[in-house]
Formats: C-alpha cells, structure tokens, sequence
C-alpha cells in the first residue's frame, strides 16, 4: 500500500486530504478480492487511473480557483484595477524599451554570420569618431583588398541618387552601387532571380528592393527582366532582394553594378567609395584593424603626397551609429527598469495592503478546515491571473509605445524603422511582476498557515504587524527615490533640449519649403542647360501667388552636411591638414533672402554673375575671420579648383552639420559659374521656396511647372524648413517624451504609494488617535504627526534619489549638452516637485486624522 | 431587494421577455446531459446513503460489470457533485458493510434527484426517437 500512497502523492495535497483514506481503502479492498493475476490487473488499473485522473482534479481545483478568484476580484475591483493598471505600466513600458534598445544595440543583424561583416572606409591616422569619416578612392581600396589577409571577402560601395522613369510617376531614388563582391558577402540570398556577377553585361543590370518592387511594379514576379530607366540611361532587373534587406541603409531601395575605369584609379584622393568585408573565420576584429593598420603606413610610405595623413577608419558593421543612439538608448532603458522596479514595489504594497485586509477572511478558511496548501493555491491563482491580465494590458502599452521609440532607431544601420516587440522581453518583464506578485500575493497564506492567525480572528484585532509595516514603508520610499532619479534625469534632458532649441540655425525656417529636383546627367551635363531650366522653373515659381522669394541651392544646410572642399589664399601656403576645409554650396540668386540669412556685408549672388563675367563668391562671416582676420573681406580673392574668385558680399554662418555640431566656415558660389564637367553631386538640385501661406502651398503648382518643362523630371523630399530644424531634436525629443511620461507616472504611482500607506495606518491607529483625543491631545497635533510621517517618508526616498540621479546624470553628460549633471535648478525644482506631491499625498490621511473623534472611534469599534 | 432586469437574465432561469426565444429551461435542465459516472452516481444513492466503496460496488451490479468506477474517477466525480450541489455528505451510517468511523457517506440531495429524473427524461426521449426509426426495440 505504500506505493499506494505514493501514487496518492500526484494529487493535489488537499484531495488527497478529503479522499486519500478513502481511496486507499477502495484499492484494499480490490486488492483483497482478487488473486494472482488479478492483482496484477488491479495494480495496472490503479496505476492508469491515477496518471490520467491526478492532472483533472488539478484541473478542477484550478477552475474553482479561477471562479473564486473572479469573484473576490469582483468584489474588490478598485484593488484589482489597480493592480492590472501598474503592471500593465511595468511590463509595457519595459517591453517596449528593452524591445527598442535590444533592436538597435544588441539583436544580430539580419545577414549570414553578421559578426564578421565590417566596414571600410577612410580616416586620421590618429583614429577617434565614428562609422565612416571619409571615403575611400578606388586606388586605396584596390591596395587594401590586395594586401590585407584578413578578409573572406571585400567589396566597395557607394551611395547616390538617381531619377527613374520609365514606369509610373518618375521618382526620385537612394540608390547602391556596389561591386560583385557586395552581395554575396553579406550572406542573404535574393527572393527573386540573381544579384550581380562580374560579366560585362551585369553593367546595365539593376537589383531592386522588395519594396520598391511592391510599390512600383506590384510584386508582379514577372519583373525580373523589365528595363528601367534610371536617369535616362536603361538597365535591366535581374533580381529582387528580400523584405528585411536593407543594404547599406534602409533608404536604399536599388542597387546597381559599381565599375571602375582606369582614370578612377589615377587619383588617391578621389574618394568617393566605401568597403565592407567579411572576416575570415577565426580572425578577430583586432587582427584585421592591426593588419589595415600596417597596409595603411605602408601606403603612407609609397604615397607620401596623398596617404601622408591617410588612415582606415575600420568598424564592425552592427555599430556604424553615432554614439549618442547608443547611450540615449541605455538611458532609456535604465529608466525603464527604475519604473519597473517602482511598478513592482507598488504593486507589492498594494497586494500587501490587501494582504492585511484579507487576513480575516484567510483565517476563517483556514478555521473552516481549508488547508495552508489549498490557501497557497488560491492566492497563486489570484496572483497569476491578475498578472495574466496585467501582462495582457501590458503587451497593448508596448505595442502603444513602440512608435514613441522610432526616432530613436539610428537610420545608419540596416534595420527596419521600428522594432517587432520582443517577445522575450515581454517574458522576461512579465517574470518580474509575477515573481513580485507571487512573491507578496503569497505573504498572507503563509501567515494564514500559522498558528498567529488565529489571532486575526479575535474580535478587534489589527490586522497587520509592524514588521509589515515598516516593509510598506520602504516600499514607498523605493518609489519615491526611483521616481526622484526619473524626475530629475528627465528635467535635466528638458534643459539639453531646451539649450539645443534655443541655438540660431543661422537662417529662418519658418514658410520655407523645400523640393528636391535633382537634374540627370548627361541629359544636363553642360553648365548652360542647367541654368537654363533653373531661371525658367524660378521666374515661373516666384510669379506663383503668395511665393516671396525661390532659389536653388546644391544642399540644405542640416540635410546635407558634408560638401566640403580646400581653397587656397594667394600669398598663403596651402593647406597642409585635410582638416581645413569650407563647405560649399551652389546657388541661384536670391538664396539668402528665401532662406532668411542675413547678408552682413556686400551683395547677394545677382543674375549678372554668369561664366563670361568676374568669378565671385559669397562666404560667411566665419569663413572671412579664418582668413582675413580684422580685414574687409570684399574684394579679396582665394582659389578654388582652379579658378580664382572674389569675395563680393558675406553672410552669417549657418549651422550646416546640425545645430549640435561644428560646422565649417561657408562659401557660395554662383550656379552660373560652375566649371564644365563638375560631377553631378554639386548640381543645385533644392529648390527652396519662401512662402506667406502655412505649410506647403505652392508644392502642387510647382510640380505643375516643372513637369511642362521637363516631363521626366521627378520632385522628390519636399519638406519644410521647419521640419528639417525639428528633425535635429527629434531624437532627444523622442527620448523625452517617453523619459517625462515615465517621470509623470512614476511621480503619480509614489503619491498614491504614501496615500495608500498612511491613510491605511490612519484607519489602524484610528483607536490609539481617539483615545489621545479623549485624553486632550492637540487634534493639530495628531494631523502634523501623519504629516510629519509622511515627509519623513519622502525624504528617506529622496536623498538616495537625489544621488542616484547624479550618478545617472554623469553617466549622460553626453546627452546634457553642457548641462551641469549637478545643475541646481534641475535637482531642486524635482525635489520640490516630489515635496509636493508627497505632501498631497499625506494630507487627506492627515485630514481624516484630524476630523476624528473619541465618539466616531469607539462608535466605529 | 429588486433584481436588475440584467441580473434576472444571467440567472440560470431566464424568460423569453429577456429577448430569448428560446424555450424555458430550468437550472437542472442547464446541467445535461450528465457525464456517465455522474448519472451512476447519482443512481446508486437514489435509494440510500452509501460511501464510496458502495457507489462502485452497486455502479458495477447494476450495469453488469461493465462500468467500474476507479477512486480516482469516483472521488474526482463526488468531489464535484459536492461543489454542484447534487449530493452532499452526510453523517448517518446506514450501510452495514465496511462500516467504520473513517468512512464518509454521500446523500443525494433534492436538486441531484432533479437532476437525474431530468437526465432520465432526456434519455427517454432520445430513446423513443431511436425506436421510432427502429433503431431500438420496441417496448415490451
């Protein structure tokens, strides 16, 4: 029979309490009445019977708790709301963060082996910055790949735009071309026809995007072979990438084969391509880096003249992101776990709080015959569901918030735009709350099980013991310290944003949009036709109603940041450092006034600056005190390329790189004098428009213009100014935004904490209160007696807050953007703020307190 | 204290003007059909209180040895018939054999006995539908 009993085991502890006895004694008795192999039979029965019935009874008594869980909750729905609610917060608010940061900092990315894959491109010898910092020119790419051994395999790049025509609208496109190598080597295989071979005829051949395919041909899988033009010159399409492709970034949306002529060669400093490679198996990353190191001093050596201060900017392809991304996206992700764990020190005070007021009820069941197991039951039942559901809410918060995340996802890497949830995240927050949840859901069948609770049942008795108590109030004070470093690091982040919004761009966005009309060569490859179409598009434009004024320009300041090249000044030597540069722009006239940048001397670039007059130019006032310092600029030539040109006017500077970056000195230089046979790249291609209506009016009419003179011509990226100048915030913003909702709930939650804890104490010690009444206590006394309670909570949770976010504020002082990480005002208008809603937290309990009476407590008794 | 007129829907006996057109159907009625070891249970303490050992012995009498209750099955069934109201336990000893104070006796309560004549009638009609097509054999 002992095995019998062992059997028994698998039921739950209180059936076998109810039945075990009379279960035993049944299987006795078949025992009894059978003989030989009967008994045999008896035993296979019983063992049968008991694998396949022990899992029902669990089953039922599962079902019986979930309907009595339902129940209680039912009746207790305030509790159960909450309890949903800030677990729904905890788990949400986690899962969406983690989901982002892991996207971004730590997931594989999509390609074969992806660890191997690195990039190439060109930098100081002296290393520091990050991701590409200059192109590579064909020559250093060819020695590299030659002379390196530790790649698999290397192929180059290069990024640009073309305009396709042919299907549909014409449009503008970001496309790739890319040597044979490129493909293969990042391991995916095309979901369509085949990516390039080094044929001849793969020259005029086109991959395309899967979703470029779905947007222009509508996945028709008949594709593969249609021609497209691209910039007037045909190709044909031989494959198709896969959905998550993204290559070398997600705007690329086609890709082209990249050749090189001899000429391309001739010219170490023509540097306009990039490399990426895979890594042999079993080589480390270092071992390439020292490898590139030494090929680089090498080339240094043979080509003094132009590798002298050349280096290889070298990086694993996973990190080609600024490291602000990087760090936004760990502060992000610490504040999100300061909410969970101030999420689960709530909900452990709440289940507490009900814990004590549940006592009773626990006793009586315990008295009643239900055993500690059956109680242990239930309340894990109770927990699990309430953070089932919670979780639940929780997965629809994440699924909320994960668009609030999406300007933090870096447009460098080849990812998508958002992130999917996570769903190990989801688990790995959704443990947390239960363990929580289990871990206090428990604390009252545990007592119940003891002896203790008997004291529960005895007639006035208050239910809870200072041990507990004083648990609830280091909860509160966890809550109000987690919420301090949130308030505190996201007030800090306001300043940063605030300090960053405040900086002058140098022109005035406002009424200004932007159209990109980027003009094909060889369709427009002399200066002429160019300017040509530029004064019959703007003469039209500026006839337009409620257009003020249009010009063209080479770049958007923010929008392209690069563009720069070397001048020279007669009488001083050249500059030896690649470092002193000046960006440039080509422009039609009237620029400066349509983008609102102030001409502080001279005169704007005029329709009377073409080819057959004097070369001019226009430059900033940076530009000016870097080289005539304390002079008058007008009248001063410098050489650029080889033609010399004179200063006739200078402007302010202008923000070109961003309005948290340095930029170079500026020089602009008339469209109309552009050299014969400058590449395409430095072709005026956005129109800007300043305009008196709001938003981006005159859009429709313009695509009209440009379309009756030239009907292949795409516009693309049209945006405001505006836009372009918030888009420079919009990743602080972003991390803000979500920083400040966390800083709002966190702040609530710990109100609600010091609420809930006092007004619960005021209710136990209502008796104590009224007898001190009766005995002529002050009531003001009694009310600052819950104040002062109340305070000393908020204060014991904010020191360590205070710390904690110091700590935090160092660890992103990246972020501040000058920003003490101590700044006094930050810090003490968040304490004030947590002062504060403490105080609104302590006084209802401190007005109950002090409206209490000997005669309303002893009635209440 | 007046019910809502939500309150008297959700109640096992609901009414057509709650918007059914269904037929009335009373709360014994809710509960078919039975689960076979339910039906013999109920059975088996229709003419006494019996403990468990009882119900398993009279189950296999009456159905010739065809229906052998385990204890698992058993207990697991009473258990619930407990929580549904159908029997409950009760503290008269009438059964002679096996009789000890250990031993827990189960009554039949008015409600199960509902339960099991509704069940029977189910099971009546379901059989003259069976014999009208000649499925079964006519009555004697």
């Amino acid at each position: 029979m002992r095995i019998y009993r062992l059997l028994l085991r698998l039921y739950p502890a209180s059936f076998r309490a109810d039945y075990g006895d009379e279960m035993e004694a049944i299987v006795r008795m078949h025992l009894r009445d059978a003989r030989g192999a009967a008994r045999l039979a008896v035993w296979f029965d019983v063992l049968f019977e008991t694998i396949t019935n022990a899992p029902a009874v669990h089953w039922d008594i599962l079902e019986q708790d979930v309907r009595y869980t339902f129940r209680t909750l039912d009746r207790a729905r305030g509790f159960a709301l909450t309890a949903i609610l800030v677990t729904a917060l905890g788990v949400g608010a986690n899962t969406a963060a983690f989901s982002v940061a892991d996207f971004v900092l730590l997931r594989p990315l999509p390609f074969g082996d992806p660890d191997a894959l690195v990039r190439v491109c060109e930098g100081p010898r002296t290393g520091g910055g990050w991701g590409c910092m200059n192109e590579l020119s064909p020559a250093n790419y060819r020695d590299l790949e030659a002379l390196s051994s530790s790649f698999e395999a290397m192929g180059a790049f290069t990024v640009g735009a073309v305009n396709l025509a042919g299907i549909g609208e014409p449009r503008r496109l970001q496309i790739t071309p890319v040597t044979p190598e490129v493909l293969p080597l990042l391991g995916v295989m095309p979901f369509l026809g085949r990516v390039f071979e080094a044929r001849a005829d793969d020259r005029s051949a086109a991959v395309i995007s899967y979703g470029l395919w779905q947007s222009q041909f509508g996945g028709d899988p008949s594709v593969l072979g249609r021609t497209v033009h691209l910039d007037g010159v045909p190709h044909t399409i031989i494959g198709v990438m896969p959905r998550a492709f993204y290559f070398p970034n997600r705007g690329v949306q086609l890709w082209t084969a990249l050749t090189f002529r001899d000429e391309d060669y001739a010219d170490r400093t023509n540097t306009f391509i990039q490399a990426v490679a895979r890594l042999k198996p079993g080589v480390t990353f270092e071992r390439a880096r020292a490898d590139l190191d030494v090929i680089a001093a090498r080339l240094a050596r043979d080509y003094p003249a132009t590798n002298a201060e050349t280096g290889v900017s070298f990086f694993r392809m996973r990190e080609n992101m600024s490291p602000r991304f990087r760090l936004m996206l760990t502060a992000l992700a610490g504040a999100s776990l300061c909410l969970l764990i101030l999420t689960c020190a709530n909900l452990a005070n709440l289940l507490l709080a009900r814990a004590a007021a549940r006592e009773r009820e626990l006793a009586v069941r315990a008295a009643l015959g239900a055993g500690r197991e059956r109680l242990l039951r239930q309340l894990i039942t109770e927990s699990v569901i309430l953070t089932l559901a919670g979780g639940a809410a929780g997965l629809l918060v994440a699924n909320a918030a994960v668009p609030l995340f999406a300007s933090l996802v870096p447009d460098t890497l080849p990812i998508a735009a958002q992130p999917r949830l996570d769903l190990r995240v989801v688990g790995f927050a959704a443990l947390f709350t239960s363990l929580t949840a289990l871990g206090f859901g428990l604390f009252p069948a545990i007592r119940a099980g003891r002896a203790v609770a008997v004291d529960a049942l005895r007639e006035g008795a208050r239910a809870g013991g200072g041990a507990r108590q004083r648990l609830r109030a280091v909860l509160v004070t966890v809550e109000v310290t987690m919420s301090v470093i949130l308030l505190i690091t996201s007030g800090l982040l306001i300043r940063a944003v605030w300090r960053v919004q405040a900086i002058d761009p140098g022109f005035t966005p406002q009424n200004v949009v932007a159209l990109d009309i980027a003009l094909p060569r060889p369709k427009y490859d002399r200066p002429q036709q160019r300017v040509e179409f530029y004064d019959r598009v703007l003469e039209r434009v500026r006839a337009l109603p409620g257009v003020q004024s249009a010009a063209f320009t080479s770049g958007l300041p923010m929008v392209v940041t690069g563009l720069v090249t070397a001048i020279t000044i007669p009488g001083r030597p050249a500059p030896s450092s690649r470092r002193e540069v000046v960006s440039h722009r080509w422009i039609t006239p009237h620029y400066f006034t349509t983008m609102g940048i102030p001409i502080r001397r001279g005169r704007d670039v005029d329709d009377g600056d073409r080819g057959d007059r004097a070369w001019v130019a226009v430059v900033s006032a940076s530009f000016a005190e870097r080289y005539w310092p304390g002079q008058d600029p007008i009248g001063r030539t410098f050489r650029h390329l080889d033609d010399t040109r004179t200063v006739v006017g200078v402007v302010g500077d202008v923000r070109v790189r961003g309005l948290e970056r340095i930029s170079e000195p500026q020089m602009y230089l008339p469209a109309a004098q552009a050299p014969d046979g400058m590449p395409g790249g430095f072709d005026p291609r956005e129109l800007v428009i300043r305009h008196s209506d709001h938003g981006n009016a005159p859009v429709p009419a313009v695509r009209q213009i440009v379309r009756s003179i030239d009907a292949d011509q795409p516009i693309s990226n049209v945006r405001s100014m505006e836009d372009v100048v918030a888009g420079e915030t919009a990743s602080r913003r972003g991390q803000l935004q979500v920083l400040g909702v966390f800083a709002v709930v966190a702040i609530l939650l710990s109100a609600v904490g010091i609420y809930g804890l006092l007004a619960y104490t005021v209710s136990q010690r209502s008796q104590e209160i009224g007898v001190r009444l009766a005995l002529g206590a002050d009531p003001a006394r009694v009310g600052r007696m819950i104040l002062a309670d109340g305070m000393r909570l908020a204060v014991f949770g904010i020191v360590p807050g205070v710390v904690g976010a110091y700590a935090a504020a160092r660890g992103m002082s990246a972020l501040l953007f000058g920003v003490a990480p101590g700044d006094p005002a930050t810090f003490a208008a968040a304490v004030g703020v947590a002062l504060l809603t403490a105080l609104a937290g302590t006084l209802v309990p401190a007005w109950r307190a002090l409206r209490l009476t000997p005669m309303s407590v002893l009635r209440a008794e | 204290m007046r019910l809502r007129d939500s309150q008297l829907c959700a109640m096992w006996i609901y009414y057509v003007h709650c918007g059914y057109t269904d037929a009335v159907k009373t709360e014994a009625e809710s509960m078919l059909p039975l689960p076979a070891a339910t039906f013999h249970i109920l059975v088996a303490l229709a003419d006494e209180d019996r403990h468990g050992y009882a119900v398993i012995k009279d189950v296999a009498a009456r159905t010739g040895g065809a229906l052998k209750l385990s204890p698992g099955t058993l207990y697991r069934s009473m258990d619930r018939m407990v929580e549904q109201g159908l029997i409950r336990e009760t503290s008269s000893r009438l059964a002679r054999d096996m009789d000890d104070e250990r031993r827990r006796y189960y009554r039949i309560t008015p409600f199960g006995r509902e339960v099991a004549r509704a069940e029977s009638r189910r099971l009546a009609k379901m059989l003259d539908l069976a014999r009208a097509r000649g499925l079964a054999p006519r009555r004697a």
